[in-house]
C-alpha cells in the first residue's frame, strides 16, 4: 500500500453490540430475533405517552463484564443521558444513552497482526502486537428498524413508503469506542480487522452477546484519517458506517486510506463526513456531512436514577470473568500442539470453540480439527451457514470420532453418519443402527470375504509374493466391495498381510 | 340529602354503613355535572357508563362482604394527563385528540383497584403548561366562585370540578404549582406530595424531574384519604421512592400543632402580592400561633431565582418529552397525502397540533439545551436548583414546616393574562420552590380577599417524606378557621 509511505493513517472504531439479555433495556419485552414485526413491543419500548423506563440490571452487569474484560475502570456513579433527534424508528425521538458519564472508561485490548493479510512482501513476516486503547464502553437502547420501500437507494429519501419494526427498539446496546490508534502505518487495515476479531471473540467468551455481524447484533463504524508523515498533526477524519462483516472492516479502512490519499495528492481537503460502505464494490460513498452535524442536546435522563454499582458487586463480576480468548488460544495451541498457521485456520473458520468442545468430549485434537475443518466446513459452506449453525453438536462429532477410533466406523461410513445426523435422524449411534452402517467386524465373515478375494485374484497374490506390496490394494478393494464398504480397511489390510505372510 | 355536598369521608362512612349505594352517589354527581358543567367546563370526557358500571361492581362486592378500601364507591375526577384504558387521554392538546391509551397509569389502576369511581377526565392547560386552563385546546374551564375568572391551572378542570360539587375528589399533577395554585384560587385543598411519593407511570410527562401527581379535595382529611390511596412505591417508575407512605390520614385526624415550629418565608411576600392575599395570610399565621405553633421568620434568599431557573429546567425537559408527538404512531397526523416525506408530516402535525404556549416552551427548552448554551442556561439553572434545595435544608434545620401565600393574587379574569406570558408565569411564584426541591407542600383555603371576595390559599411546605406535617398543620388550621366550616360552604358560586 504505497499511500502509507507518504501518509500516516489514524483509525478509530466504534462498535455497537446488542446484548443477549432475555429482556429489553428498559422494559420486560423479549429480545428474541426474528419475531413478527411489532409483536415484541409494549408501551415503554413504543415510547407511548406516560410510559417510563426501568433499567435492566442484567444489562448493567453485562456492560461491566465487558468493561472489566477490556481492562477499563468501572464508574462508581454514572447517569444515562438523552440523545435528542427526530427519526421515525426512534419511538421517543430521543435515545436513552450515556454521554459524559459512561459506565466504563479507559481500557485497552491487545491485538496481534501478521503478514497473512494479503499485503505480501511489504510487510515484515513476524507478528506484531498493538495495544488498542479503549476510550469508553457505554450502554444505550437500540432503535427500531426501518424498511424503505421503493426509490433507488433503499434510504428514506425517495422511498415510496417506509415500514418500521419496533421489535428491536429498546434492545440493550453497548457502544465500545477506541481511542485513536496511530503508528500502525500500512498495517492499519489489518489492525482494524484484528481488533474487531479479538473483540468478537472476547464478547463471545463473556457470553454477553451472540455477536453476529450478519444479524446486526454487532455493528461497526470505522473512523479513518490521514496526515502527511512527519507532519505531527492528525488529518480530518471520516466515519464509515454500514460495515457489516469483519472482512469489510479491513476493506473499509483500506478503501478510505486510498480515497483520502487521492484527495490529498490532488491538493484537496478531506471533508469531515459520514460515509457508507458498499460490500459489492468495497468502496465508500459520501453520506451526511458532519459539518452540518446535528446538535443532540444531551442532558441527564430525568426518568432514571443514577447507576452506582457497588464495589463488591463489581469485584464479584471481576472474579467470575472467564479466561481471556488470547490466553486461551495460546494454551489450547500448546495443548493441541498446533502450528500458528493451523491455529489461524481454526480461528478464521470460526471453529475454535467447536473444536475445543469436541476435544472436551473426548475426541483427539487432530480428529476434532479434521472433522470440523474438513467435512463439516464443506457442508457449512455448501449450505451457506456459519459452522456453528450446522445441525450437529460437538458431542455428536466427538462420538463419530470415537466410533472411527474404535474401528466401528471407517471414514466413509462416518460421513454417512454425519449425513444422517444433519438430516435430523438422531444421534450418531441412532443413525448407525437405523442405517445399518456398522463396520463388518466379525472375524468369520471377514475371513470369508478375504478367502474369496485371494482365490479370485491369483495375479495380485503372485505380485504381492513377488514383493510388489502395492498390489495388496486390489485385494483390500475387493474385500471392501464384498462388504459394501462396511469393513475397516486398515484391519482388512492387516488380515490379508497376516494370511499371505 | 344532597349527596354532592358531602365530603369524601362522609360518603365513605355512609357507603360503609350501606346508607347509600355507590350507584346513588355516582348518579348524584353525574346529575350535578349535567346541571352545571356546560357553565364550568371542568370535564373533557365524561365516562358515565363506565362510572355506573364501576359503582354497580362496588355495590355488588360490598353486598357480598368483600373488604373494600376507604374510598370504594366515592367518585373522582381525573386530570386528562393520566392514561386511562377505555377513555381518551388528550392532555388538553389537539395533537392527542382521539388517542385511547392501551394502558392505565399506575394511579388510575390504584383508583380502580380501590373502587374509586372515575367520573371522567378533566380539562387542563395543554400538557400541563399554564396557570389558568386557557392553554387547553378545548377551551378554558371556569372558576365556580365567579365564572368570569380562571379556575387556576394547569389542573384547573380538577379544581373547578371539586369546587363546583361535580366531584368530591380529583387528582391533578403539580410541576410548578399546578395542583396548589388551582386549589388556592378555587378555595379548596390541593397537595403536591414529595416527588417520587406518587407514581408518574402513565402520567404524560411535561417535566420529568418535577411532575408530581397529587390530590384535590374540599377538606384536608379528604385530601389525605386520597393521598394515601394513590401514593406508594411503584417499580414501574424508577424515581418512585421505596418507602412507606407517610401517615397522612392519621396526621389529618390528629390535627395537633402545639409546639410545632413554623417558619414564615419572608422572601415570598412584598411587591406583586395582592394586599387582600397578604392580609388573609397574616391572619392565618396568627391563627397558627394561637393554636400553639412557635412561629418565626425564615429567609430563603435564593427563592427569587427559582422562577427563572424553573423556566429553563421545565421547558428543557418538555422539549425532549414532547418530541415523541410526531404523527408516526398515534394521535394527530397532518399532511400525509402521499406527496410529503416523514419529516414534513412531523413538522406540519406539530405546527397544527401544539398550541402557542407549548411551542414557546419547546423552543425555549431546545435553545437552553443546545450546544454552546447548555452551561449558561440548563447547567446554571440546575445550580440554582441546588441553592434552592440548600435554602430549604437550612430552613428545615430551624423549623418543622414553612408557610407562605399559595399564590400572589386571587383568581384573575379569563383573558387577562393570555397575552402576557410573564404575568401568567408569576402565578406560580410561591409554589415553584417546592417543586424544584422535590419537597411536599399543600394549599389550604384561608379566607376571601377583601378586594374581590375570592379565595386565598395558605401554603404549607414540609421536607421530603414529611408529607404528614402538611396534614397536621392543614387540618389544625381548617378546624379552627371559619368555625370548621369549609370556605366553600359560604360561596354564592353557581347556585347563588
Amino acid at each position: 500500500m504505497i499511500e502509507t509511505e507518504r501518509y500516516a493513517p489514524v483509525i478509530g472504531l466504534e462498535t455497537h453490540v446488542e446484548l443477549g439479555t432475555r429482556t429489553k433495556m428498559f422494559c420486560g419485552c423479549t429480545t428474541l430475533f426474528g419475531g413478527e414485526p411489532n409483536s415484541q413491543v409494549c408501551p415503554v419500548c413504543l415510547g407511548l405517552p406516560g410510559s417510563l423506563p426501568v433499567v435492566n440490571k442484567n444489562a448493567i452487569e453485562y456492560t461491566i463484564k465487558i468493561g472489566l474484560a477490556l481492562n477499563c475502570t468501572i464508574a462508581s456513579w454514572c447517569r444515562f443521558a438523552r440523545k435528542n433527534y427526530f427519526y421515525p424508528d426512534m419511538p421517543k425521538n430521543f435515545q436513552i444513552s450515556q454521554y459524559d458519564e459512561p459506565l466504563c472508561i479507559d481500557g485497552y485490548l491487545d491485538v496481534v497482526v501478521d503478514g497473512a493479510g494479503g499485503l505480501g512482501d511489504r510487510l515484515p513476516p513476524e507478528k506484531r502486537s498493538f495495544r488498542v486503547g479503549i476510550e469508553r464502553v457505554h450502554l444505550e437502547e437500540d432503535t427500531g428498524k426501518s424498511l424503505h420501500v421503493g426509490g433507488a437507494t433503499g434510504r428514506i429519501h425517495g422511498a415510496d413508503y417506509s415500514l418500521v419494526d419496533y421489535n428491536r427498539a429498546g434492545i440493550p446496546l453497548v457502544e465500545i469506542v477506541t481511542k485513536p490508534v496511530d503508528g500502525t502505518g500500512a498495517l492499519a487495515p489489518l489492525v482494524a480487522r484484528a481488533y474487531v476479531t479479538e473483540l468478537r471473540d472476547l464478547l463471545r467468551s463473556l457470553d454477553v452477546s451472540d455477536v453476529r455481524m450478519e444479524e446486526g447484533s454487532m455493528r461497526c463504524d470505522v473512523n479513518t484519517s490521514l496526515s502527511p508523515i512527519g507532519s505531527g498533526v492528525w488529518g480530518t477524519r471520516t466515519e464509515t458506517k454500514n460495515v457489516n462483516s469483519i472482512r469489510s472492516v479491513e476493506r473499509a479502512v483500506r478503501s478510505e486510506i486510498e480515497r483520502q490519499a487521492g484527495v490529498l495528492d490532488a491538493g484537496g481537503r478531506v471533508v469531515q463526513e459520514t460515509r457508507h460502505f458498499h460490500e459489492d464494490s468495497g468502496t465508500t460513498t459520501s453520506g451526511r456531512s458532519k459539518e452540518e452535524a446535528q446538535d443532540y442536546r444531551y442532558f441527564p435522563e430525568p426518568d432514571l436514577v443514577p447507576v452506582a454499582p457497588p464495589v463488591d458487586w463489581v469485584d464479584r463480576i471481576r472474579t467470575s470473568l472467564p479466561e481471556a480468548p488470547a490466553a486461551r488460544r495460546a494454551r489450547l495451541q500448546a495443548e493441541w500442539g498446533l502450528s500458528d498457521l493451523d491455529m489461524d485456520a481454526l480461528r478464521n473458520a470460526d471453529a475454535l470453540d467447536l473444536v475445543a468442545s469436541t476435544v472436551a468430549e473426548g475426541a483427539s485434537p487432530a480428529d476434532a480439527r479434521k472433522w470440523w475443518l474438513g467435512e463439516l466446513a464443506r457442508r457449512a459452506n455448501e449450505a451457506g451457514t456459519p459452522l456453528a449453525d450446522l445441525a450437529i453438536t460437538p458431542v455428536q462429532v466427538a462420538r463419530v470420532a470415537s466410533l472411527v477410533a474404535d474401528g466401528k466406523l471407517n471414514d466413509r461410513l462416518a460421513r454417512d453418519v454425519i449425513d444422517g445426523v444433519l438430516a435430523g435422524e438422531g444421534s450418531p449411534d441412532e443413525v448407525v443402527s437405523a442405517r445399518g452402517l456398522a463396520v463388518v467386524s466379525d472375524e468369520a465373515s471377514l475371513d470369508e470375504a478375504i478367502r474369496a478375494a485371494i482365490s479370485a485374484n491369483p495375479d495380485a497374490v503372485a505380485s504381492i509374493k513377488a514383493g510388489r506390496a502395492g498390489a495388496i490394494g486390489v485385494l483390500v478393494g475387493a474385500v471392501m466391495k464384498a462388504t459394501r464398504g462396511q469393513a475397516d480397511p486398515a484391519r482388512v489390510r492387516a488380515l490379508i498381510e497376516q494370511r499371505l505372510a | 340529602m344532597d349527596l354532592t355536598r358531602l365530603t369524601a369521608a362522609e360518603l365513605s362512612g355512609k357507603l360503609a354503613a350501606r346508607e347509600v349505594s355507590a350507584a346513588e352517589v355516582t348518579q348524584a354527581h353525574l346529575d350535578r355535572i349535567a346541571a352545571v358543567d356546560d357553565r364550568v367546563h371542568a370535564f373533557l370526557h365524561l365516562a358515565a357508563d363506565a362510572a355506573l358500571g364501576q359503582a354497580a361492581d362496588v355495590d355488588k362486592r360490598r353486598a357480598s362482604g368483600d373488604a373494600l378500601g376507604p374510598l370504594a364507591g366515592v367518585p373522582i375526577a381525573v386530570k386528562d394527563v393520566f392514561t386511562t384504558k377505555g377513555m381518551p387521554t388528550t392532555c388538553g392538546s389537539r395533537i392527542l385528540e382521539g388517542w385511547h391509551p392501551p394502558y392505565d397509569a399506575t394511579i388510575t389502576k390504584r383508583l380502580k383497584d380501590n373502587g374509586v369511581i372515575i367520573l371522567g377526565k378533566t380539562n387542563m392547560d395543554e400538557f400541563a403548561m399554564g396557570s389558568s386552563t386557557e392553554n387547553s385546546a378545548y377551551g378554558p374551564s371556569r372558576n365556580p366562585w365567579d365564572l368570569d375568572k380562571i379556575p387556576g391551572g394547569s389542573s384547573g378542570g380538577s379544581s373547578a370540578a371539586v369546587a363546583a360539587y361535580e366531584a368530591p375528589l380529583a387528582i391533578g399533577t403539580d410541576t410548578g404549582g399546578s395542583i396548589r395554585q388551582p386549589a388556592a384560587v378555587c378555595g379548596i385543598v390541593g397537595t403536591k406530595p414529595t416527588y417520587g411519593g406518587s407514581s408518574r407511570y402513565g402520567v404524560v410527562a411535561f417535566a420529568s424531574s418535577l411532575d408530581t401527581p397529587g390530590p384535590l379535595a374540599r377538606t384536608v382529611l379528604d385530601a389525605a384519604l386520597l393521598h394515601e390511596v394513590m401514593s406508594g412505591h411503584d417499580p414501574m417508575d424508577s424515581t418512585s421512592i421505596d418507602a412507606p407512605v407517610p401517615p397522612v390520614v392519621q396526621a389529618a385526624r390528629q390535627a395537633d400543632i402545639s409546639g410545632m415550629r413554623i417558619g414564615v418565608v419572608t422572601d415570598l411576600s412584598g411587591a406583586g402580592y395582592q394586599p387582600g392575599v397578604m392580609t388573609r395570610f397574616s391572619e392565618a399565621v396568627e391563627l397558627l400561633e394561637h393554636l400553639g405553633a412557635k412561629v418565626t421568620e425564615v429567609s430563603c434568599p435564593h427563592f427569587k431565582y427559582a422562577l427563572p431557573a424553573y423556566y429553563l429546567i421545565a421547558p428543557s425537559e418538555c422539549s425532549s418529552n414532547l418530541a415523541r408527538f410526531d404523527a408516526m404512531r398515534y394521535g394527530l397526523r397532518i399532511g400525509d397525502d402521499g406527496t410529503r416525506d416523514a419529516e414534513e408530516v412531523m413538522s406540519m402535525t406539530r405546527e397544527a397540533g401544539f398550541g402557542a404556549e407549548v411551542k414557546r416552551r419547546i423552543i425555549l427548552g431546545t435553545y437552553a439545551l443546545s450546544s454552546g448554551y447548555y452551561d449558561a442556561y440548563y447547567g446554571k439553572a440546575q445550580q440554582v436548583r441546588t441553592l434552592v434545595i440548600r435554602d430549604f435544608e437550612a430552613a428545615f434545620g430551624q423549623v418543622d414546616a414553612l408557610v407562605s401565600p399559595a399564590t400572589p393574587t386571587t383568581a384573575f379574569a379569563i383573558g387577562e393574562r393570555v397575552g402576557d406570558p410573564m404575568a401568567m408565569y408569576l402565578a406560580d411564584l410561591c409554589t415553584i420552590p417546592s417543586d424544584l426541591a422535590g419537597n411536599a407542600a399543600i394549599s389550604v383555603p384561608c379566607g376571601l380577599a377583601a378586594e374581590d371576595n375570592l379565595p386565598v390559599g395558605l401554603q404549607v411546605m414540609a421536607p421530603a417524606l414529611a408529607d404528614d406535617r402538611l396534614y397536621r398543620v392543614g387540618a389544625a388550621f381548617e378546624a379552627a378557621f371559619n368555625d370548621g366550616q369549609p370556605l366553600l360552604s359560604g360561596a354564592k358560586g353557581l347556585d347563588g
